[in-house]
């Protein structure tokens, strides 16, 4: 069909089942806008680029669909780069479409233009410099395949303002063809057989479980495997929501700031089985005294994640959707395996653990503690709401304390750790869910770094639900400042002198405080229940820790405990 | 240790710039780089020599490389003692007392004078890298006003070409 490149983009998303796109305009991109414009394309206008990309992220993550942003050439492609970077770590299906300056303008410094391309090299699974109109059906087709497949990630496709307005006869492909990627990676059964030889060895197993389940929406698989050993869990911040945090094999977070019995466990395991994980830094600590007793199991789909951060005894490299089926059929087959049986006195001893240092907090009369807010949202929400956090305290308090029972119910920036992702990402939910609460956990640092994406909330009725951790302070910042550097507070305080609920107003949403515990539950509960998206300025004290915490260098039974 | 990879990859602009930008941002050390078409129209051919410390980190090298969407194939010829040459042009000076010497050296190592003037030789050699380095070497004593090298590129022996191993 004869039509325009710009068309030929909005035809491409129908055709991809895209529903909508998250973007700002500008001048490369007008004639794209006016082609969306023109075909009623659904759109939301964010008030930043920053904006779009984080909230097609929050879209991508909550609903496994790929997420779609639109950004001019220049500024408007360099504001994005955050929040491409931020979808690269945590492997996010992305599709980032960019204008760049005319073919013949491309390399002269023109106006508004920057090597989109060159800057995101090293944050994309891929990109594309389109510069022809015929190559743009074939690009769009691999850009989706390629986001969406294996392991998934962003895709920048940077097209050519000529190539918007270029005229020719739009056909789009019904298969890609890439001679050096196969999106399916379907394993080797025989390394399945290999693992299950290796857990029936394993008189104190334990199963680390990462983003990647979550990715693959294989939650329901993994829990059968849990099922069927009765093995105990520990997660990454990733993994939350792949089992709930109430189950009884499951013992919390690991690393940084996990809890005593997921990383004693790991201290003392003999078989350690990480499925869709990447062994962070954060989870680590010092890696050659990771899991010092163990075997190291690793299911991933990425065969570059195998031996990058730990070396592992065992490799089983496949897409989870093919390896956990496998894996259960394997394990309920044998009959001969008493597998509760034979780890009993170790289940016992984690669960001992796990019952004697629970997480805690100390309770002070007339002060709202960061940890009670996160257990009363908790309390008051559903187990399908989606959970947004930004970055610092306020994450990992969330991490830790509030009860995650379904798999991509947690959005949070684990692995750039990104200041100001909360806000855009809870839209980006709150669009792709409709019908789920969506409620983001935020801090009085985090929620400047995006706050005018209220107006975008407002504007468009999104009734995301914001809490704000108001402590003041960058609270991770002085959390490092109070333990490592002698106290000294260096351009950590920020003086609180921001009101937030007017801001919320001034943005047309709206906006309530909390300042004394009694209030709390009941103050939240008129929050969530209020129409449209909604502010909560919590006053929480300045100086709380959070702990458990391992510090850099340390090993993992080291941690520094809370209460 | 050092070791020879072939990468063959789409014929697509920045596909080197892809290839040596993610060798060198997962901080490997690439010793030599040399890129040129292959027997087929749309691939190129890339042979790499990385610095690692052990077969682990090569196997990261790999692994990562592998990931990029233009690498179609990636070859660990270290191992099947390969054919392995690199190119050189030396620039170096050559007056009436000096260039008799510079000639028999040429002659030693089969090199060939590809161009002379009053003042200066360019000598070109074909061989292994250690061959080139020798060449060098010896020249050192009299004036190298310039070296070009190509980087080493390296081919199997016996029928089987790389893509089919
Ligand atoms: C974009 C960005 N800049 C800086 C940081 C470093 N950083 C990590 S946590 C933190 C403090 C966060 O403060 P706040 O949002 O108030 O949360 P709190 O820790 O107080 O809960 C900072 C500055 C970051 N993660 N992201």
């Amino acid at each position: 069909m004869e039509m325009i490149g710009a068309q030929a983009v909005i035809e491409s998303l129908k055709n991809e089942g895209v529903e909508v796109v998250f973007g700002y305009p500008g001048g490369a991109v007008l004639t794209l806008y006016d082609a969306l414009y023109k075909s009623e394309f659904p759109h939301v206008l964010t008030r930043h680029e920053q904006g779009a990309v984080h909230a097609a992220d929050g879209y991508a993550r909550a609903t496994g669909k790929v997420g779609v942003c639109f950004a001019t050439s220049g500024p408007g492609g360099t504001n994005l780069i955050t929040g491409i970077a931020t979808a690269y770590m945590d492997s996010v299906p992305l599709v980032a479409i960019t204008g760049q300056v005319g073919v013949s303008l491309i390399g002269k410094d023109s106006f508004q233009e920057a090597d989109i391309c060159g800057i995101t090299t090293p944050i994309t699974k891929h990109n594309y410099l389109v510069k022809k109109v015929q190559d743009l059906p074939r690009i769009l087709k691999e850009a989706f395949h390629i986001a969406r497949t294996g392991r998934p990630g962003p895709v920048v496709v940077d097209i050519s303002k000529d190539v918007f307005n270029a005229t020719f006869d739009y056909e789009y492909p019904e298969t890609v063809s890439l001679r050096g990627y196969s999106g399916s990676i379907i394993g080797q059964a025989a390394d399945i057989e290999a693992a299950v030889a290796e857990l029936k060895q394993a008189r104190k197993p334990l199963i680390f479980v990462g983003g990647g389940v979550n990715i693959s929406d294989t939650a329901a698989e993994f829990r059968e495997f849990i099922q069927l050993t009765g093995f105990p869990v520990i997660t990454s911040l990733m993994g939350l929501g792949c089992i709930p945090n109430h189950a009884e094999e499951n013992l919390g977070m690991v690393g940084m700031h996990g809890t005593y019995a997921a990383n004693m466990a790991t201290t003392e395991c003999d078989v350690l089985v990480g499925i869709g994980v990447r062994f962070d830094d954060r989870v680590t600590g010092v890696v050659n005294q990771f899991a010092p007793k163990a075997k190291i199991l690793h299911f991933d789909i990425d065969p570059a994640e195998i031996n990058k951060n730990v070396r592992v005894d065992l490799r089983v490299v496949g897409d989870l959707k093919w390896a956990l089926p496998l894996l259960c059929q394997t394990i309920a087959a044998d009959k001969t395996m008493d597998w509760k049986g034979q780890t009993a006195p170790w289940r016992e001893q984690v669960y001992t653990w796990k019952k004697d240092q629970p997480l805690v907090y100390r309770q002070t009369p007339d002060v709202i503690m960061p940890q009670q807010v996160i257990e009363t949202v908790s309390r008051l929400a559903g187990d399908d709401d989606i959970i947004v956090t930004d970055v610092g305290q306020h994450q990992m308090w969330t991490a830790q304390f509030y009860n995650f029972r379904s798999p991509r119910t947690l959005m949070t920036s684990g692995g750039l750790g990104t200041m100001g992702y909360g806000l855009p990402a809870a839209i980006g939910a709150q669009v792709g869910h409709p019908d789920k609460a969506v409620v983001l956990i935020s801090g009085d640092g985090s929620i400047m770094m995006n706050c005018q994406e209220f107006a975008t909330a407002a504007n468009n009725g999104f009734p995301v639900k914001t809490i704000v951790m108001n402590n003041q302070v960058l609270g991770m910042v002085t959390q490092w400042q109070r333990m490592f550097y002698g106290e000294r507070y260096s351009q950590s305080t920020l003086k609180g002198q921001t009101d937030f609920v007017k801001l919320a107003e001034a943005m047309g949403a709206t906006g309530f405080r909390i300042t004394k515990p009694d209030e709390l539950e009941a103050v939240l509960r008129q929050a969530l229940a209020t129409e449209g998206p909604v502010l909560v300025d919590v006053q929480l004290p300045e100086v709380e820790d959070v702990l458990p915490m391992v510090p850099v260098g340390g090993r993992l039974d080291q941690m520094i405990l809370g209460g | 240790m050092k070791y020879t990879l072939a990468v063959l990859v789409e014929n697509r602009p920045g596909v080197l710039t892809h290839i040596s930008g993610l060798i060198s941002r997962r901080a490997f050390n690439i010793e030599s780089i040399a890129a040129g078409h292959s027997e087929e129209a749309d691939t190129t051919r890339i042979t790499i020599d990385v610095e690692v410390d052990d077969e682990i980190e090569l196997e990261q090298v790999v692994n990562q490389l592998s990931k990029l969407i233009d690498v179609i194939k990636i070859i660990n010829l270290t191992h099947v003692d390969p054919i392995q040459r690199e190119l050189v042009l030396i620039k170096v000076r050559a007056n009436p007392v000096t260039r008799a010497d510079i000639i028999n050296i040429v002659d030693i190592f089969r090199a060939k004078i590809v161009d002379v003037n009053r003042e200066t030789m360019v000598i070109e050699l074909t061989g292994e890298q250690t061959k080139i380095d020798a060449l060098c070497e010896v020249l050192h004593d009299y004036e190298i006003i310039e070296i070009a090298r190509t980087g080493k590129i390296a081919l199997s022996r016996g029928p089987i070409a790389a893509k089919d191993m």
